[in-house]
């Protein structure tokens, strides 16, 4: 069996008509990823890479680099317009963008998890945090009461959240809180691949220090590979081994994240790390 | 006896587009690194001494030659070229990087610093953080240390926690710049003391140390690099 978990090739998404000068009047060499002739938005384009089993992969870039609409991609939120993914789970291939609506719906259930930046699109603030998470334990097929709620309980209490805040809804809750109930729901199906969409984002320091720790020690416990998009050096430096950095749809560059950091080799790259804190 | 490691003709240039520069680091560097036997690379500042290990470990890409690694396995690997998640899985288990300053997770405790590449390994985590303490001792560490993050520790204090975690997993190719550089005299010599421990038992070592008198104890074999030559610019460009 293949250490791989996740093969991508060629992932690209244009929002628009198109016309076939999109691809090659955008990208970093044009400064743009709006197509100037038909004003297509060329969100990602032939994105490539092999994810493997534990492994976290960080993804670097600027706001309209097509690092969220690569996850969003993957988690089946957004449609390619080109591209292939293969999921490979225990011994089984999945072409994912093969798959009819139903099977997506539970591939992204049951072996995948998704942590927005915004609670809001991850939790559904009409009901308790225990209740978000039960929804999704439904969904994969757990169906006793008690059993839904001890694990929706125990879940809580791994990501740090107090058992008796279960029934409150996450609206009374901080944001890192929010935070961590999302977190708490992706993991309730122990999917083996999870995608973390720049979850610090916008927290005070000393959260965001706390919520990296757990997502460490999820890593170290699960052994779960993670796709951890983000526009913070420091967030990459500290969780992923390997990064992607992108910039107007494109990657532009790929390695080890020691690298990236210590020796960039795009000019873009270069200005980024220069301009860390 | 086969060489663990064999450079060949190794270059690094750095390019800095900003600049429109380019500026080299080190150039024509041939060695060889056996297991059990330690060579040193001499010279002075700017010479490319740490861009040879970092080429090595790959934090730097090589901008020229082969760096030929004998696997566990007997297979050879260039180093220059190969797969980054093969090089994740060598700095896993084979290859180990004991830099010239601490660079760790915060909130961490200096035990489990130490003890992350054994966690990495699979290591029960009771049993890495005795071999982490049992280290930590041997190097003098204070004991009222252990659980405390690293950040608040002397230069010498985090330089020996650096070295424990470096040497802790006993990977077959050891790469050191400057392991003793802010130690006193008495914990150099519980490093040295360690290092032909290490050494005895087969581990292969490419280390760049501060005092000559180390390398003259330590070394088996010396490289010399010289600086190279730096690359001159059209005067129309510095205008």
């Amino acid at each position: 069996m293949s250490n791989k978990i996740l093969s991508v090739r060629g992932l690209s998404r244009i929002h628009g008509e198109q016309c076939p000068l999109c691809i090659s009047s955008t990208g970093p060499e044009n400064d743009t990823n709006i197509c100037p002739h038909c004003g297509s938005v060329v969100a990602a384009h032939d994105v490539n890479f092999d994810l493997y089993r534990g492994e976290i992969l960080g993804i670097i870039g600027e706001s309209g680099s097509g690092k969220s609409s690569t996850v969003k991609m993957l988690y089946f939120d957004e449609t390619p317009t080109a591209g292939s993914a293969t999921f490979y789970d225990g011994d089984v291939q999945h072409d994912m963008f093969a798959l009819n609506a139903a099977q997506q719906r539970s591939m992204r259930n049951k072996r995948f998890g998704m942590v927005y930046q915004n609670p809001h699109l991850g939790l559904n603030f009409q009901i308790s945090a225990g209740g978000n998470i039960a929804e999704r334990l439904l969904m994969s097929d757990l169906k006793h009461y008690g059993e839904i709620r001890t694990r929706a309980g125990d879940l809580l209490v791994r990501t740090e959240v107090a058992r008796v805040r279960m029934d409150q809804n996450p609206k009374t809750f901080s944001g890192g809180m929010q935070q961590r109930v999302q977190i708490a729901k992706a993991l309730a199906t122990q999917p083996p691949l999870l995608f973390l969409d720049e979850v610090t984002t916008g927290l005070d320091l000393s959260v965001q220090a706390a919520i990296l720790d757990l997502i460490l020690e999820i890593q170290h416990e699960l052994g779960t590979a993670m796709i951890v998009v983000t526009h913070d050096l420091g967030v990459i430096r500290l969780l992923a081994g390997r990064t992607l950095v992108m910039k107007h749809g494109r990657v532009i560059e790929s390695g080890l994240t020691d690298q990236i950091l210590e020796d960039p080799q795009h000019a873009y790259t270069q200005r980024l790390v220069a301009s860390a804190l | 006896m086969n060489a663990i490691l064999t450079i060949e003709n190794y270059a690094k240039t750095f390019c800095l587009h900003e600049r429109n520069k380019l500026i080299p680091s080190a150039s024509h560097v041939n060695l060889s690194v056996y297991p059990g036997k330690l060579t040193a690379l001499i010279g002075p500042t700017g010479a490319g001494k740490s861009s040879v290990l970092k080429g090595v470990y790959r934090t730097y890409l090589p901008s020229a030659g082969r760096m030929l690694f004998r696997t566990a396995s007997g297979e050879i690997v260039d180093l220059a070229q190969a797969d980054e998640h093969l090089i994740l899985e060598l700095r896993k288990s084979e290859i180990g990087f004991v830099t010239q300053f601490l660079h760790c997770l915060p909130r961490k405790s200096a035990l489990d610093v130490v003890a992350e590449p054994l966690f990495a390994r699979g290591v029960e985590t009771e049993e890495a953080r005795g071999r982490a303490a049992d280290l930590l001792a041997q190097l003098a560490v204070p004991s009222h240390l252990w659980n405390v993050p690293p950040a608040t520790f002397s230069g010498g204090e985090k330089q020996r926690v650096n070295l424990a975690r470096g040497l802790i997993a006993q990977p077959r190719l050891l790469l050191l710049d400057e392991p003793t550089a802010s130690l006193d005299p008495a914990t150099t010599e519980r490093v040295v003391a360690h290092l032909e421990t290490l050494k005895g038992s087969g581990i292969a070592m490419l280390a760049i140390f501060h005092h000559p008198d180390l390398v003259r104890r330590l070394a088996d074999s010396v490289i010399e690099l010289s600086p190279p030559v730096a690359i001159v610019e059209p005067v129309e460009e510095i205008a």
